[in-house]
This record gives structure tokens, C-alpha cells and sequence, in this order.
């Protein structure tokens, strides 16, 4: 990185301040949405902050995956789920909240004087990297490959498990014979309006206690 | 530039996800706030690996792990934050007792 110190200070300053005021805006608002959309102003900035710190596959891979995939993918879940409901007051939830703010700020005390106070080990030799993603292919096909292949499988076994967790769940009913005779490949669910057909009581009871 | 600011910057992100993951009564609420602590995670290890290790950037290659877990993190969370929703009908956290007693 060949930008003058006071550039690289200045943009650090506008990206951490960006950064916290919208990590604050993420806890603190009360509408989901628009924490929602503040995370999104969070992941960029720390993509900033990895452009200022010489790693620029990084920086394009946290756009790429945080922004434009789990952030909507946040967003998706928001417009699924939102009802709009007014949860029900707790009684003295401001103890809660006044005594888990004291205990994190008391944490970043701690935190902070341990890392003004720790002598770091600076390597002083000169950031020669020309290009990061040539040494990050180099790694993870050298010495990181089997975390490497575990991540890939890892991967593919939280998209299924997450299919299979969010879809509909399959409701026997007395066609039992039917199913029997579908392949063996295929996910067994129907339509949940086949409930109500034939049905006078129209819904279940749904026991929402037990 | 030094490595104090980058590590002070994500102490006090790590701190914001931990009040958030606490004190929020919306699930999808919480899992934002988790996300918000990995990254102040990614963002020591990519101080750490430009100050610390400048040749061979091993801090990064550990960033790059993380946010593919983050991600899975993610796509499971919602999943389940779905379910139990569709199940229960309500996404506060203070009326999820299933693992309680």
C-alpha cells in the first residue's frame, strides 16, 4: 500500500467511525429492517478497513460473501418472518440491559489496556507481498489443504442441513400405500392446504405451550 | 498506522456484538450480532497477519475459513430461526423454552 501516511490515517478515521456508528445503529434500532441495512454499511467498511490493510482478495471476497449473500440472505429471513409483533414488557429488563452494558464496556476497558500495554512483536520487514491471492492460492494447496477440503464439505453439509430444516415438514396422513410406491430419491412432502380438505374443523389445534 | 488502532477498533466491535447478542429479544436480531463478532474476529486476525506476518499472510488465509464458516453459520441460523417461527409463531427469545427445563 502506497498511500501517504496521513491519507491512510484519515480514511482510517472515516471508516472506523462509519464502521461503529452503524455497529451501534445494528444493536440499537428498534426496526430490524433497518439494522438490517446497517449491517451491510458495517461488512463495507471493514472491507475498507482490509483494502488499508494490503489485502485486497480479502476485501473483495467480504463484499462478495457478506454483502451480497448473508446479508440478503438476513434480509430474506427479515420479510419471511416479520409480523410485526410488540413483544410483551418485561419488568425491569433495564437492569439487564444497564448491567450487560457495564459488563461490556468493562470488557473493552480490559481489552484495551491489554493491547496498549502488550509490547507486539512488529515485523519489520518490508510488506513485499505483490499480489495476495497468488500466496493465499499457494497456501491453501500446500500446507492448508486439508482445512481447505473440510471447509468444502463443511459447506455443502450446512446448505443441505439448512434446506432440510427450512422447508415444510412432511405430515403422514392415512395415503401411506401411495408413498410407498414413490422412488426413493425424492423428498416426500405435499401441500399443507391437503390438511384442510374433507376436514370440517378447519385447523388443527396447534398446542403453541408444549 | 499502527496494529493498536486496528485491534482498539475491534475490541470495541466485539464488545457492541456482545451487548447486542445479549440484550436483543429478536432472533434474527441475535444472529446479526454474531455476525458482527466474527468480524471483529476477522478484523484482528487481518491486523495480526499485515503487522505481525507480512511475507507469508497466514492471518488472512484463517480470514478467508472463518467467513465460509460465517456463512454457513448464517444459512443454518435462518434456517432454524424459520422453523422454530413457523412452529411457534413468534421470534422472541424470551418465549423460545424449549431447552430450558
Amino acid at each position: 500500500m502506497n498511500l501517504a501516511e496521513g491519507v491512510q490515517i484519515v480514511s482510517f478515521g472515516l471508516l472506523s467511525v462509519m464502521m461503529i456508528g452503524a455497529a451501534l445503529g445494528v444493536v440499537l434500532f428498534s426496526s430490524i429492517v433497518y439494522s438490517a441495512f446497517l449491517l451491510g454499511g458495517v461488512f463495507i467498511s471493514i472491507a475498507g478497513l482490509y483494502l488499508l490493510l494490503n489485502a485486497d482478495f480479502v476485501s473483495a471476497a467480504q463484499i462478495l460473501i457478506y454483502v451480497g449473500a448473508v446479508n440478503v440472505l438476513i434480509l430474506f429471513a427479515i420479510m419471511l418472518v416479520n409480523k410485526r409483533e410488540d413483544f410483551t414488557p418485561i419488568r425491569n429488563r433495564w437492569i439487564r440491559q444497564g448491567s450487560t452494558g457495564l459488563v461490556c464496556v468493562g470488557l473493552f476497558a480490559l481489552l484495551g489496556t491489554m493491547v496498549v500495554r502488550t509490547p507486539w512483536a512488529l515485523s519489520s520487514l518490508p510488506h513485499s507481498v505483490e499480489s495476495t491471492i497468488v500466496q493465499l492460492g499457494e497456501h491453501f494447496f500446500s500446507d492448508f489443504l486439508l482445512p481447505f477440503e473440510l471447509v468444502s464439505v463443511l459447506l455443502l453439509m450446512a446448505m443441505v442441513g439448512a434446506i432440510i430444516l427450512a422447508r415444510r415438514e412432511y405430515i403422514p396422513e392415512e395415503i401411506v400405500s401411495e408413498l410407498a410406491q414413490t422412488k426413493a430419491l425424492t423428498l416426500q412432502e405435499r401441500p399443507r392446504e391437503l390438511l384442510t380438505v374433507g376436514t370440517e374443523s378447519t385447523k388443527l389445534p396447534v398446542d403453541t405451550n408444549t | 498506522m499502527q496494529l493498536q488502532y486496528f485491534l482498539i477498533l475491534a475490541a470495541a466491535l466485539f464488545c457492541i456484538g456482545i451487548y447486542g447478542l445479549i440484550t436483543s429479544r429478536n432472533a434474527v436480531r441475535v444472529l446479526m450480532s454474531i455476525e458482527l463478532m466474527l468480524n471483529a474476529v476477522n478484523l484482528n486476525l487481518m491486523g495480526f497477519s499485515n503487522y505481525l506476518d507480512p511475507q507469508e499472510i497466514k492471518g488472512q488465509v484463517f480470514t478467508v475459513f472463518v467467513i465460509t464458516i460465517a456463512a454457513a453459520e448464517a444459512a443454518v441460523g435462518l434456517a432454524i430461526v424459520l422453523s422454530i417461527y413457523r412452529n411457534r409463531e413468534t421470534v422472541d427469545m424470551e418465549q423460545f423454552n424449549l431447552l430450558k427445563w
